[in-house]
């Protein structure tokens, strides 16, 4: 309770509003102002968000892994082109105190026939032991004993309608089969996965039938070598041993490495972060230019009142304060609109794309500073007119 | 209270260097009503804005409220300026505030002074000018001589031990005008306010205590006239 008489002195020291007066006693200019920020606003978390969000899609099928370490080929260089290396290289870390297991993964993209149009879509294809742990989700160790049965795979329900009804047919009970690279399989099962850049869908297979599919892989060959280490090892220690151990056809990553390493290839060898980071600079200027033209239209059209307040003896900082004020609550009221429109087009582009755009607090913290530096700034520009409020020419 | 001996003032530079103020000596007793009448241009509102602290002193000597307004900084003058009343031709009040708020706006001056002692000192000024019942009109919903009131509400809220006014009646028709300037003058004498005043207005010279005319930068006293008869 000490803290009230301090509050109540400070609330007693209180003066008239006068920005927050401003701006209201003007509902025409500032609607316009909000309109001008919220665009600015959900312009900046639109780019954002896909920016990000496909990002975090080039990995939706990396974070699903059990493992703590990753052995990858070297010549791979992104989940389109993962290059296969000797599965003996991942049997050989056995050898290290500090592993408790491993599991090989087959991984390349295959053709999918569409089992009701025909047509033939790239689907990224999965190859394992069923009866290794794969994923964390632990429901998937059930499902995958369907997978010893030759010809089987699990079907990613979430993948995109272009590979056909196989979820609505499998779940009305109808035997869905297709053809992969010719052969035939039949879908024993649905698992949600979640699509990705470099996939539009997924499927898992036996390591039996991924080599039935790929006839071309070479025998004891994998792409992907998952480890899992023993609980209290230090990866790092455990990853300088091994890199020490093995010849240098294999890279060893720590699972985030292993997602690093796909963000990466999509953040530099494409255009995708530089075109939606211009995206969001064009709504910031957008921002700062509407921003600007209001907070110095309202300036100017009370630079009399503004003088009549310096010849009352009212400091210049103080109206200067009333320009800064006003900048920053057109920032708290324009981004309120902005992020609820945000929430609401971020679900929109979720249930469109299936991108994985969600509204996180690194985002949400930095849209909003980036429209508190645009009102902030635009108030400063404004606040230079005030200079030219002088008390001696309005008698 | 005014002490102003010698004062000359130009305005522009070089060849259009123009002198406006010649050798202006003045004085203002506390609670004297002092009245500057004279032709356009004469140099009335110069004198006001030197007065008032709001230009700077180029040669002679002004000294108000006991500082000297020589070679004084722009602090000095705006804090002087909290202690001299303005009350401007056009009424000057701020559109987005009502007649309560425009008034507190000069209570809000006031050191030392909780939030709600401010407002209600603005309500009784507003109710001392007689608007008691319009405390929440916006200027634009006032007549021409009710915002006159709330300027002067306002330039007295602050406690001012000097009112300046510059021609304060110009927009209004010869009652309200009539009005205006009695308030100004009942009230300036009730807080013991001096009052300079700058009017063209003939019909008003009467509230003086002392009239003083200006022609060309240079001042001449002249006789208070007799005030109009009661009808």
């Amino acid at each position: 309770m000490s803290g009230l008489p301090g509050l109540a002195a400070i609330w007693s020291r209180r003066k008239i509003p006068l920005s927050w007066l401003l701006l209201t006693r003007q509902p025409a200019r500032l609607a316009v102002a909000l309109a001008g920020i919220s665009f600015a606003g959900i312009l900046m978390f639109m780019q954002f968000g896909f920016r990000d969000g496909l990002f975090d899609a080039s990995i939706t099928v990396h974070k699903l892994f059990d493992t703590d370490l990753v052995l990858i080929s070297p010549r791979s260089s992104s989940s389109v082109s993962m290059a296969g290396f000797p599965r003996r290289r991942l049997v050989q870390t056995l050898a290290d105190p500090d592993v408790a297991g491993i599991t090989p993964v087959h991984w390349n993209l295959v053709l999918w026939r569409n089992p009701k149009d025909l047509s033939t879509r790239s689907i990224l294809a999965l190859g394992f032991e069923p009866g290794d742990p794969l994923f964390t989700d632990p429901g998937l160790a059930a499902k995958a004993k369907v997978l010893n049965q030759r010809g089987r795979v699990l079907f990613d329900e979430l993948s995109r309608p272009e590979f056909g009804p196989v979820a609505e047919w499998f779940r009305e009970g109808r035997t869905v089969e297709s053809e992969i690279g010719g052969k035939r399989v039949r879908v024993g099962g649905l698992v949600a996965l979640g699509v990705s850049f470099g996939a539009d869908g997924n499927i898992l297979t036996s390591s039996e039938t991924y080599q039935q599919l790929l006839p071309n892989t070479p025998p004891g060959s994998i792409e992907v070598g998952l480890i899992r280490l023993r609980p209290g090892s230090d990866p790092a220690v455990v990853i300088k041993r091994l890199k020490d151990s093995l010849p240098k056809d294999v890279n060893v990553l720590t699972k985030q490495g292993f997602m690093d390493f796909e963000k990466d290839y999509w953040r530099n060898s494409t255009a995708i972060g530089f075109i939606f980071t211009l995206g969001a600079a064009m709504g910031f200027i957008v921002g700062c230019v509407i921003v600007y033209q209001i907070l110095y239209s309202d300036v100017s059209d009370h630079l009399p009142e503004y003088a009549t307040l310096m010849a009352m003896g009212y400091r210049l900082p103080t109206l200067l304060g009333v320009v800064a004020r006003e900048g920053l609550l057109l920032a708290l009221l324009g981004y309120l609109p902005a992020y609820a429109a945000g929430q609401g087009l971020y679900s929109l582009v979720r249930s469109a794309t299936k991108l994985p755009v969600y509204m996180d607090t690194p985002r949400a913290v930095l849209v909003f500073s980036l429209i508190l530096v645009m009102c902030m700034g635009s108030a400063g520009m404004a606040m230079r007119r005030l200079g030219d409020a002088d008390p001696a020419e309005i008698f | 209270m005014v002490v102003v001996e010698g004062l000359c003032h130009w305005y522009g530079s070089g060849e259009m260097r123009r002198q406006v103020l010649q050798q202006v000596n003045l004085t203002i007793q506390p609670g004297e009503v002092v009245l500057l009448t004279g032709p356009s241009g004469c140099g009335k509102t110069t004198l006001l804005t030197l007065v008032g602290a709001l230009r700077q002193v180029q040669q002679g000597h002004v000294r108000v409220l006991g500082q000297d307004l020589n070679g004084s900084s722009r602090r000095q003058r705006q804090q002087l300026r909290q202690r001299i009343g303005m009350i401007f031709q056009g009424h000057n009040l701020l559109r987005c505030l009502s007649a309560e708020q425009n008034v507190q706006m000069g209570s809000d001056l006031l050191p030392n002074l909780g939030y709600r002692a401010r407002r209600d000192q603005a309500r009784e000024w507003l109710r001392a000018v007689g608007l008691g019942d319009h405390l929440d009109k916006l200027p634009h919903g006032l007549s021409g001589g009710q915002k006159q009131r709330v300027a002067i509400a306002r330039a007295l809220a602050a406690h001012p031990r000097l009112l300046l006014a510059d021609e304060p009646t110009a927009a209004l028709d010869k009652q309200s005008g009539r009005e205006v300037v009695d308030l100004l003058k009942r009230l300036a004498r009730e807080q013991h306010c001096a009052v300079l005043m700058v009017t063209h207005d003939p019909r008003i010279l009467d509230v003086a205590d002392r009239l003083v005319q200006m022609e060309d930068g240079r001042l001449i006293a002249a006789p208070v006239p007799e005030p109009e008869p009661a009808l």
